[in-house]
């Protein structure tokens, strides 16, 4: 494999690894503000807790990962999206900033009763700042984003009109619901809380109706933006179909009760199969058709050192995240809540 | 707002951000260290009372660690939105330590998660102690990444530069350029003098309060003496920064030291203010000091103004940031200096056998800390201008030519004062409500005499 294809391949897991955790998260923090507003308070929303509070900081990690690599690999991604995407990224980042700072405020700074205002900021922003990543999608595809000489202009009127972004938006949503339903109803079986896991469950079912939709709808959304793209689609198919087929095994069992555990690898597999084939089909245009793989790669000695440090860095990132999943997600004690919590 | 000049507002607004993110950058490097000491006290002398010290400065650390991990990401995700140029060109070269940083934060923050939800999980108290030394490290490496990338936009090398394009790339060669050692060092060092320092004004405080409890005067003893053996290595490392400017980046030196000739036996010059001739007034000069901080030899040549093309000269202005910076050091370690030859002070009002003067003076410790980190990177990065990567690319350049920067710079100063306040409010309430006495109290109750 050539270095850019290893570059991007690293880069699209790392963001595959945000998507999940960060829809985890999102949605978990949305499901959280609703249990307390619907008085489930103690139902769900503690279980909830206990699994957000260690990770949090590190879900964060995974995008600046990203984005740094991206730019590190394909400096004129920094260029052309970074010009374009002023206003829209600022207002993620004050999305993000938000949400952070709140979400810690609200776990160690208050004692006690929840914090409404602050629990509802964590909820809505959860929800806006997927949808509002997701637009990135969208402009990728080509058409939106212009260079006029020394300017690079982002279309504002073409970005709203289309309907491409708006089918990205959506499907971010819905999926952001359904992921994190699915993921926590898993939590809840692992940690024998059955109350928890009927409410969860409920939701999870409850969202995978408007998943399935959202994703037929974007699939031909792709075709009347980018009939190119559509086609590399097409030609791979099988990933697409493979995609559906682990997304109903998912919901089969989440709705027997049986084997939940294997139903959370099924998502997993549904979304890693429908985004590498989306990722794959998108190649050789990083943005279409000003960034191209192959024209905007590094110098090859930082492209080496890049895959280096990399490799350095996994070896003391995988331990570290393992220790961290046994802990808190693997640990029966940890995760049923009968550690105590001091100091925090 | 939209006929604002890009390339000023990018500036604010990057100058802005690291503002704020500079605050909760040093509490996160520095305080895990005083974390670290207090609980490995408490764990070796089985005294409750550092253990609990450890707990409450961790509780308070994580809420403002939410916002470092915040503002952070805006300015890792800004320098794209706000430089695409300098990104574009410059990150031929610099995209490794970038990347290696995001590597030593992931470290941080998942060590970060397991030492808060640790502290009854393990047998054995020294394994909870353990999880800190991740932390430590990765801190301490995100803050060597970045800074040698810093470092580089001052001191670049590592790379030819052909038709406005970077090429030849030796990328560890970019990140361990001469500017590196020195200023990674003297980031650490004064990042650990400022958490010092912050923690000794909180515990000065308490017993200005009326605190009567040990446990004050405990916190005091270690982050005093703590605050003083960092500033003392601050210092040294200073000397060796002005050294080190004095040889590769001399026209920062000269417009800070207002050195318009270059002389041998160069005298420095401390205050004063520069009249429209530039004819400096009310300056005290100090014989040969000049020479000395940049050669260690009283008749080292030391190149002045006269030798730099007007148009690279730096604002004339970072001589009162310098000059405040440098006072401000001498002040952080004379203070806990004096605290520790309290034996001897004078003062008719004592708490606790100290002085109430010196209390007060140890408060005073927070603002100069952190006014003097403030003002050392403004030094440093103003004495920049007018480059971007010193020699190779002006500021204007690398800029964004998006006309909306204006308004994302409104934005984010509401952002941040919104963050700042409750950040603010949110500590204050923690730890109002519950107090160390009471807290060793119900410590004591749980663990029924402590092992």
């Amino acid at each position: 494999m050539s270095y850019q294809v290893i570059g991007i391949t690293v880069l699209w897991t790392f963001l595959f690894g945000y998507l999940i955790i960060a829809s985890i998260d999102f949605g978990a923090g949305f499901f959280s503000f609703y249990s307390v507003m619907t008085g489930h308070e103690n139902k769900v929303h503690n279980l909830i807790q206990r699994y957000l509070s260690p990770v949090w900081e590190v879900t964060n990690v995974f995008l600046i990962f990203f984005v740094i690599g991206l730019i590190g690999f394909f400096p004129d991604t920094a260029y052309y999206y970074g010009t374009a995407l002023l206003v829209p990224g600022s207002l993620f980042l004050a999305l993000l900033a938000i949400r952070g700072a709140y979400y810690a405020y609200n776990t160690y700074g208050v004692s006690k009763a929840n914090n409404k205002l602050y629990m509802g900021l964590y909820g809505a922003t959860g929800l806006l700042i997927p949808a509002s990543l997701s637009t990135v999608l969208a402009i990728s595809e080509g058409g939106i984003i212009e260079e006029r000489g020394d300017f690079v202009l982002l279309h504002w009127s073409r970005f709203f009109a289309n309907p491409y972004t708006w089918s990205a938006v959506l499907l971010a949503l819905v999926s952001v619901l359904y992921i994190s339903a699915m993921f926590m109803t898993y939590y809840a079986d692992r940690a024998g809380d059955r109350e928890a896991f009927n409410i969860l469950r409920g939701y999870a079912l409850l969202w995978s109706g408007p998943t399935i939709l959202a994703c037929v709808f974007a699939f031909f959304e792709i075709n009347r933006q980018n009939p190119v793209h559509f086609q590399n689609m097409l030609n791979i198919a099988w990933m697409f179909i493979a995609s559906l087929v682990c997304f109903i095994g998912a919901v089969y069992l989440v709705w027997k009760r049986s084997r939940i555990g294997l139903s959370i690898v099924l998502v997993l597999l549904q979304y890693a199969f429908a985004w590498y084939g989306y990722g794959h089909s998108h190649l050789p245009y990083l943005l279409y058709d000003y960034i191209n793989l192959n024209k905007s790669f590094t110098n090859p000695a930082m492209a080496t050192a890049l895959i280096t440090a990399f490799t350095l860095g996994l070896l003391v990132l995988i331990p570290s995240l393992v220790l961290l999943l046994r802990l808190f997600l693997f640990d029966a004690k940890y995760v049923r809540g009968e550690l105590r919590k001091k100091g925090s | 707002m939209s006929n604002l000049d890009p390339v000023l507002m990018s500036r604010l607004l990057t100058g802005l951000t690291l503002f704020v993110h500079v605050n909760f950058a040093t509490i996160g490097v520095g305080v895990p260290l005083m974390i670290a000491l207090a609980e490995w006290r408490g764990v070796r002398r089985n005294d409750l009372q550092y253990i609990l010290m450890a707990r409450r400065w961790a509780r308070g650390f994580v809420i403002s660690v939410a916002v470092g991990v915040v503002t952070g990401t805006a300015i890792s995700l800004q320098l794209s939105l706000l430089w695409p140029t300098f990104i574009r060109v410059a990150g031929q070269a610099v995209a490794l330590p970038m990347f290696m940083e995001t590597f030593a934060f992931f470290i941080e923050a998942i060590f970060m998660g397991l030492y808060l939800y640790t502290w009854d999980r393990f047998k054995n108290r020294y394994y909870h102690l353990l999880l800190l030394i991740p932390i430590a490290i990765g801190a301490t490496a995100s803050t060597f990444f970045i800074t040698s990338m810093n470092a580089f936009m001052n001191n670049p090398q590592g790379f030819t530069l052909k038709n406005g394009v970077f090429t030849d790339v030796d990328p560890w060669s970019a990140m361990f350029n001469p500017a590196t050692p020195t200023k990674v060092s003297h980031v650490l060092a004064a990042s650990y003098t400022a958490s010092a320092g912050l923690l000794a004004g909180i515990a000065a405080f308490s017993l200005l309060r009326g605190r009567k409890h040990d446990y004050y005067k405990k916190a005091l003893k270690l982050t005093v003496t703590a605050a003083f053996v960092f500033a003392v290595s601050t210092a040294i490392i200073g000397d060796f920064s002005g050294k080190y400017l004095a040889r590769y980046q001399p026209e920062k030196l000269a417009a800070a030291e207002w050195h318009f000739e270059t002389m041998e036996r160069a005298p420095l010059i401390y205050g004063g203010i520069l009249d429209e001739n530039n004819q400096v007034k009310y300056a005290i000069r100090i014989p040969y000091a000049l020479s000395i901080l940049a050669g260690s030899n009283p008749n080292a040549k030391v190149m002045g103004l006269d030798e730099i093309p007007k148009e690279n000269v730096p604002p004339l202005s970072i001589h009162y940031m310098f000059d405040l910076k440098v006072t401000n050091g001498v002040l952080l370690v004379l203070i806990p200096f004096l605290y520790l030859v309290r034996g001897r002070l004078p003062g008719r009002f004592k708490i606790k056998g100290l002085p109430k003067w010196l209390l007060v003076a140890i408060v005073a410790l927070v603002p100069l800390a952190f006014v003097a980190i403030e003002l050392g990177w403004f030094f440093a990065e103003v004495g920049r201008q007018p480059w971007i990567v010193r020699g190779y690319m002006r500021v204007s350049e690398a800029a964004t030519t998006s006309h909306s920067v204006g308004w994302m710079l409104v934005l984010f100063v509401i952002l941040y004062l919104v963050l700042c306040y409750s950040c603010l409010r949110v500590l204050h309430k923690m730890f109002k409500n519950k107090s160390a006495e009471e807290e060793l109290q119900e410590m004591a109750a749980a663990e029924g005499g402590w092992r």
